[in-house]
């Protein structure tokens, strides 16, 4: 074996400085959870859908040719991309890009004004859910015993209520629209939610890292919030993303019994029911709406997943 | 276990009670009069059929009188078709009921191997497929699926095959019950299917399947016992209130497939101001609700052992 001089080495010593520097930046938890979602194309490309989406809905009707109510008896039932050739209207010379309903009016300005209900609906009702859903359900699973009990028999009581007669008192006191509708929906769209976190919560209670926050003096609040809500968040994710087609579909339902956004509005359900009439004939009349319904689905669920496993703590590395 | 049962009864009582108490003076606020239909009535009449549903009185004896004939089991007369509400709910509910079980065997079988093969084997055909017929199941709703399934295999089928192997509507034989039970079915199956899918991937990234592996575990006892069972709360979750609501039937399915079920009078009922009609339905439907949210509970203790309910 050869012979290593001594000399040969030179003692550098401990440097304070160098040894404490961070070699990466420092991330917080949510700063960390975005880059990855960054990173998930499938995921980008899902939130570009829904801003699409919103954004056309937003100015589509207002730089469209056509009016939402405006019926044009000329061409009933036109097929798509017909040129409007009736002089007296103000879009004439041009194209029904989706063609026009049974009543001549332009389908493409319906679908984006429909979609500022269905779109506006479906996501001030995701909210409620996941705010008031994930407390609700955080604080009865939490605490367990008669509160629990308490609560959870609440949910039975509002659960139990007809959505009608809720739907029909709220029209009484309110004007009937929109904003009667997503507040009859926020009043009991949470309520699964609230359920599916408190079932989590009981589960997930009885795990050591409970004990141990619970032994280290943390508060409730703070057990809750930072312990057992963020384990629950796969299937909290999952329920939101189910329950935005559920919130379009229940105000789709309130029309289908004549009870949803007064006429000549419409919502994307309103739409797919009135293709439905037609759809023999004229499938493309149903066929819109339903596809818009579905990429919204598409896209909400496939961003679901992608937040999912960015914000998951288990699957963070 | 069962002083907790005991427990819960009590306050299902109790629960029922307020449900009923809210509904009663609720309906009452309703607008409309559940005798001025098409027809003019003369005010004779009027006083008369008044008289004869109790409407003549005071609202707070009403709700009393109607309360104490609920403790004895008596749902009263529904207005709009002069028949005991007791009858009317238990012969539709057998027909609802009967679909009911149908749909949600279906959703709650399917939807389970959908999604757990789907956790199993992330990022396949079988993850793709498990999210295209969920995508279907919810992003389409029921009265469109529903005139879709008529279509489709009731219509175009027929004619292809020669044979009518899916009726397009009414009830009675098992045939007709397929498409309802199968647009009834498929929304819950979605549900399932996601919830089991994300619950079963954040089992099997848990240290207790990292030892049933290293114990050397065979993969199939290692999702039967320990995966799945763990991987299945949620879903249990869900189903409580979902039976509840499947069994008692819904409006759309019921009426695009003409099956004589429960699910109409929930919003007929509503309409036409039958008000012992909707009492009735409330009583029944918060009933079974109330029963298989308990049944739930007992679920989570009997399913994952850790679980406590009683402290």
């Amino acid at each position: 074996m050869e012979h290593i001089e001594k000399s040969r080495f030179a003692h550098v010593g401990a440097n304070a400085h160098d040894r404490e520097a961070i070699s990466r930046p420092s991330l917080t938890f949510t700063q960390d959870a975005m880059r990855r979602l960054w990173k998930n194309k499938v995921a980008i490309v899902c939130i570009v859908i829904i801003l699409l989406l919103t954004v056309m809905s937003i100015f589509a009707p207002m730089f469209s040719k056509f009016d939402y109510r405006e019926q044009h008896y000329g061409h009933i039932n036109a097929p798509m991309g017909t040129v409007c050739d009736d002089e007296s209207v103000a879009g004439y010379g041009h194209v029904h890009i989706f063609g026009t309903d049974t009543l001549g009016r332009d389908i493409f300005t319906r679908i984006w004004m429909g979609g500022r209900v269905s779109l506006t609906i479906a996501i001030v009702s995701a909210l409620v859910d996941l705010v008031l859903g994930s407390i609700y359900g955080g604080i009865s699973g939490y605490f367990g015993g008669t509160l629990d009990i308490i609560m959870m028999r609440l949910l039975e009581i509002i659960n139990g209520i007809p959505y009608l007669i809720i739907v029909i008192l709220l029209m009484m006191i309110l004007r009937p629209g929109m904003i009667t509708i997503i507040i009859a929906y926020s009043l009991v769209g949470w309520i699964p939610m609230a359920r599916l976190v408190r079932g989590q919560v009981v589960a997930l209670k009885q795990q050591e890292y409970i004990a141990a926050a619970e032994a280290m003096g943390a508060s409730p609040t703070r057990i809750i919030a930072r312990h057992l809500l963020p384990n629950t968040l796969s299937v909290v994710i999952v329920r939101v993303t189910l329950s935005i087609p559920s919130a379009i579909f229940s105000e789709a339902y309130l029309s289908y019994i004549g009870l949803g956004i007064p006429l000549p509005m419409c919502s994307w359900g309103s739409l797919a029911q009135l293709g439905i009439e037609n759809f023999r004939i004229y499938p493309s009349q149903l066929i819109i709406p339903a596809v818009c319904i579905s990429l919204t689905m598409l896209a909400f669920n496939m961003f679901g997943d992608g937040l999912r496993d960015a914000f998951d703590p288990r699957l963070r590395r | 276990m069962l002083r907790y049962v005991i427990k819960r009864l009590v306050y299902a009582i109790l629960t029922l009670f307020v449900l009923i108490t809210l509904v009663f003076f609720m309906m009452r606020m309703l607008p409309g009069d559940p005798f001025i239909g098409d027809k003019a009535i003369s005010p004779t009449a009027m006083a008369n059929m008044n008289a004869k549903y109790g409407l003549d009185k005071p609202v707070i004896v009403q709700y009393l009188m109607y309360m104490g004939n609920c403790l004895r089991g008596d749902l009263g007369v529904s207005i709009t078709y002069n028949r005991d509400v007791m009858g009317i709910i238990s012969e539709s509910f057998l027909v609802s009921a009967d679909l009911g079980i149908r749909a949600i065997i279906f959703a709650v079988i399917v939807g389970i191997l959908l999604g757990a093969v789907a956790a199993i084997k992330r990022g396949s055909a079988w993850d793709s497929f498990s999210m295209f017929v969920a995508m279907i199941g919810v992003s389409v709703p029921s009265f469109i699926l529903g005139a879709l399934l008529q279509y489709a295999l009731g219509l175009q089928l027929r004619k292809v095959l020669g044979i009518n192997l899916f009726p397009i509507q009414g009830w009675g034989t098992f045939k007709q019950t397929l498409l309802p039970a199968f647009a009834l079915g498929l929304s819950s199956l979605a549900t399932v299917s996601r919830l089991m899918r994300t619950s079963m991937l954040d089992v099997l990234n848990q240290d207790y399947i990292k030892t049933a592996k290293s114990k050397g575990l065979s993969q199939g006892k290692i999702l039967w016992r320990h995966a799945l069972r763990n991987a299945i709360m949620p879903v249990v979750t869900v189903m409580g209130p979902t039976v509840a609501s499947v069994l008692t039937g819904t409006f759309v399915i019921e009426s695009i497939f003409n099956i004589p079920g429960l699910g109409k009078y929930f919003v007929t009922s509503i309409k036409d101001l039958d008000y012992t009609m909707i009492g009735g339905t409330v009583v029944f439907y918060g009933g079974l609700l109330i029963l298989c949210t308990l049944v739930v509970d007992l679920l989570y203790g009997f399913i994952d052992p850790r679980v406590k309910l009683e402290e």
